[in-house]
C-alpha cells in the first residue's frame, strides 16, 4: 500500500473499505465537554470526525482546538479550516499547528460569506482560495517548503482533502471544477449533502467518464432530516442544496412524530443505493446536533463494524 | 469612475453646525456624472443646508463652487484667493478630492459631502454597480474579460464556490455570480477549456495589502 501520509483516513480508503466519516460543529463557548460527548457518541461507528470552522461564519470554538480535544481522547480528527478568516501567514500557522498535534487529515474551503454570521460587519480575508489553499498544504507537505520558499523544519504529515457541490450551477463545470481540485492536489473529496440522488448519480457518470474516480476518493455526504420543516428550510434557505419535492413531500405524508425516523430511513436507502455506485469510496454523515443517531445510520446502512486498520 | 455616494443631510448638518463660514465645494469630474457631488447637487445641498440653519435661527454665510477637478493642483488653485473668507470647506467630491484639497488649504478644516464607493459603471439611469478593485495587476485577460476579484464576494480566483445558484450570488439573489458570468463569457469567446486553467496564488502586495501605492512615470515626469 502506498501511503503518503499517516492518517487513517488514507489507509482506510487505500486499503478498498467503505470509509465513514462524520463531522462535529464547536460549541459556542469554551467548554471541551460540548466536543468530547459529541465525539463519544460517534467514536466507534467513524473513522474520522471533523470539526467545523466557524460553520455558516458564527463564531465559535476554533477547529484546531476542537480537534485537539478530539485526538486527546483517542478520535482522529479532520480539520477544517476555512480561507474566509486567515490569510497565508495564519493558514501556514495553523497547519504546522496541527501538524505538531499529529492531526493527519484536513479539509479545505472557502467558507460561508461572514455576512450569514454573527459579524456580518467584519472583513473577510481571503488572501488565496480553498483551491490554492490544498496546492499550500501539499506544497507545505510534499516539497516541504512554505509559501515563501524557506524549509519547513518536520514538514505536516496531512491527507489532504476538499469539498464538491454535485448541485450547484453552473452545472456544466461541476466536474471540470473537480478536476480542478484534483489538479491542486486533493487526495479525497466530501461532498455537499445528497438528496437528489439522480443528479448525484449523474455527476458520478460524469466524474467516472474523466477517470477522476481513480483519482481521488469520494466521500458522498449525508445529512438525515429531522423534519419536514427542515427539508423546506434547506431546499429554500440554505445555498448550493437541492432537495427534489418528493423527498420534502415523503417527510411531510408522515405524522410530525415520526417525521425524524422518516429522515433516518431516507439517509439509510440512499446510503445503500449509492454505496453502489462506481467510484463512491465512503460516506460523510454530517448529522447535525443530531449525532446521536450516526450510530443507527451506520449500523443500519451496513458499516458496522469499522475497519480496524 | 469613482462612484460616490450621497451623504445623509443629518450627518453633513452634524459635522458643519459649528460653521458659520461654509464652501460647498464641488468636483466637474466623477462625482457630476454620479449625480452626488457636480454643481446641481452643491446647489441643492447648499439651499437644503441654508434653510436648515434658518428654520434654526442660524445666520450663516453659505456659498457654492464647482471645480472641474478637485484631484489636481492646477485647480484646486482657483480658490486660494477666497479660501481665508471660509471656516470651512464641504467638499462634494470624491475621497480623493477631499483629501488633494485638505492638503493644499492645511489651516482649513475638510469636511467630506459623499461616501466614495467604489470604481464602477452607469449600468443603468440611478443604479451604479462595481467593475474593479484597482489590485494593481490586472488578470482580466484571464477570466472572460470579468474580475472576480471585484466581483465575486469572497474574491474566489477559482470560482465558482458552493454558493452559486441560478447565476445569482449566495449572499444576495439581486447579485449575479461573477463565475457565472467568466464561465458563460469563456463558452461564449470558446474557450471554456480555459475554465480548467488554475489561477495561481495571487501577489497581492501591489493591492493595498502592500501599503500606499505611487505611479512614477519617468517618460511624462518634467
Amino acid at each position: 500500500m502506498n501511503l503518503k501520509t499517516s492518517s487513517k483516513l488514507e489507509k482506510v480508503l487505500k486499503s478498498g473499505h467503505i470509509a465513514v466519516t462524520s463531522e462535529c460543529g464547536p460549541p459556542r463557548g469554551s467548554d471541551p465537554k460540548a466536543v468530547t460527548e459529541k465525539g463519544k457518541l460517534i467514536k466507534d461507528h467513524v473513522d474520522v470526525v471533523n470539526i467545523t470552522d466557524n460553520q455558516t461564519a458564527m463564531t465559535r470554538m476554533c477547529s484546531l482546538a476542537a480537534c485537539i480535544h478530539l485526538k486527546q481522547m483517542g478520535i482522529e480528527p479532520m480539520l477544517q479550516m476555512v480561507t474566509r478568516d486567515r490569510n497565508r501567514i495564519a493558514l501556514q500557522s495553523d497547519i504546522l499547528g496541527a501538524a505538531s498535534f499529529d492531526i493527519h487529515n484536513m479539509l479545505c474551503l472557502s467558507g460561508d460569506h461572514q455576512s450569514f454570521g454573527d459579524c456580518a460587519q467584519g472583513q473577510n480575508v481571503h488572501d488565496i482560495d480553498s483551491m490554492q489553499l490544498l496546492q499550500t498544504v501539499r506544497h507545505m507537505r510534499d516539497n516541504g517548503k512554505f509559501l515563501g520558499g524557506d524549509d519547513i523544519k518536520r514538514p505536516p504529515d496531512i491527507f489532504v482533502g476538499a469539498a464538491a457541490n454535485p448541485f450547484a450551477d453552473p452545472f456544466e463545470v461541476r466536474v471540470p471544477r473537480l478536476a480542478k481540485k484534483v489538479a491542486c492536489g486533493a487526495e479525497f473529496i466530501q461532498t455537499q449533502c445528497i438528496y437528489n440522488l439522480d443528479k448525484f448519480e449523474e455527476w458520478m457518470r460524469r466524474v467516472r467518464e474523466r477517470g477522476l474516480h481513480e483519482k481521488v476518493f469520494i466521500l458522498a455526504g449525508m445529512t438525515p432530516m429531522k423534519s419536514a420543516g427542515m427539508a423546506r428550510y434547506m431546499k429554500n434557505r440554505v445555498p448550493g442544496m437541492d432537495v427534489p419535492d418528493e423527498v420534502i413531500s415523503r417527510m411531510a405524508g408522515v405524522p410530525k412524530e415520526r417525521q425524524p425516523q422518516e429522515g433516518i430511513d431516507i439517509c439509510v436507502e440512499a446510503i445503500q443505493r449509492l454505496k453502489e455506485v462506481e467510484g463512491v469510496a465512503g460516506f460523510h454523515i454530517m448529522a447535525i446536533e443530531w449525532e446521536e443517531k450516526v450510530p443507527e445510520i451506520v449500523e443500519r446502512s451496513g458499516l458496522y463494524p469499522r475497519p480496524q486498520v | 469612475m469613482i462612484i460616490a455616494d450621497k451623504k445623509p443631510i443629518e450627518e453633513i448638518i452634524q459635522e458643519v453646525k459649528d460653521y458659520d463660514r461654509l464652501l460647498v465645494l464641488g468636483c466637474n469630474e466623477c462625482v457630476t456624472v454620479c449625480e452626488a457631488g457636480g454643481k446641481k447637487e452643491v446647489e441643492v445641498l447648499a439651499s437644503a443646508l441654508r434653510m436648515h440653519f434658518i428654520k434654526e435661527g442660524k445666520e450663516k454665510k453659505i456659498d457654492e463652487r464647482t471645480l472641474e477637478r478637485q484631484c489636481d493642483h492646477e485647480y484646486l488653485e482657483e480658490i486660494r484667493d477666497v479660501i481665508d473668507q471660509y471656516d470651512a470647506v464641504l467638499s462634494l467630491a470624491c475621497g480623493v478630492g477631499v483629501q488633494f484639497t485638505a492638503e493644499k488649504y492645511h489651516s482649513t478644516p475638510l469636511i467630506p459631502g459623499v461616501n466614495t464607493c467604489f470604481l464602477g459603471a452607469n449600468e443603468q439611469r440611478g443604479m451604479w454597480t462595481e467593475r474593479c478593485q484597482a489590485c494593481g495587476a490586472c488578470i482580466l485577460a484571464r477570466t472572460g474579460g470579468i474580475c472576480p476579484i471585484s466581483r465575486c464576494a469572497k474574491r474566489v480566483m477559482n470560482g465558482p464556490c458552493g454558493g452559486s445558484s441560478a447565476g445569482k450570488c449566495e449572499i444576495n439573489k439581486d447579485l449575479d455570480c461573477a463565475w457565472q458570468l467568466i464561465i458563460d463569457r469563456l463558452r461564449d469567446l470558446g474557450r471554456l477549456d480555459d475554465y480548467e486553467i488554475v489561477a495561481p496564488i495571487k501577489d497581492w502586495s501591489t493591492e493595498r495589502s502592500g501599503g500606499p501605492r505611487t505611479v512614477v512615470r519617468e517618460d511624462v515626469q518634467v
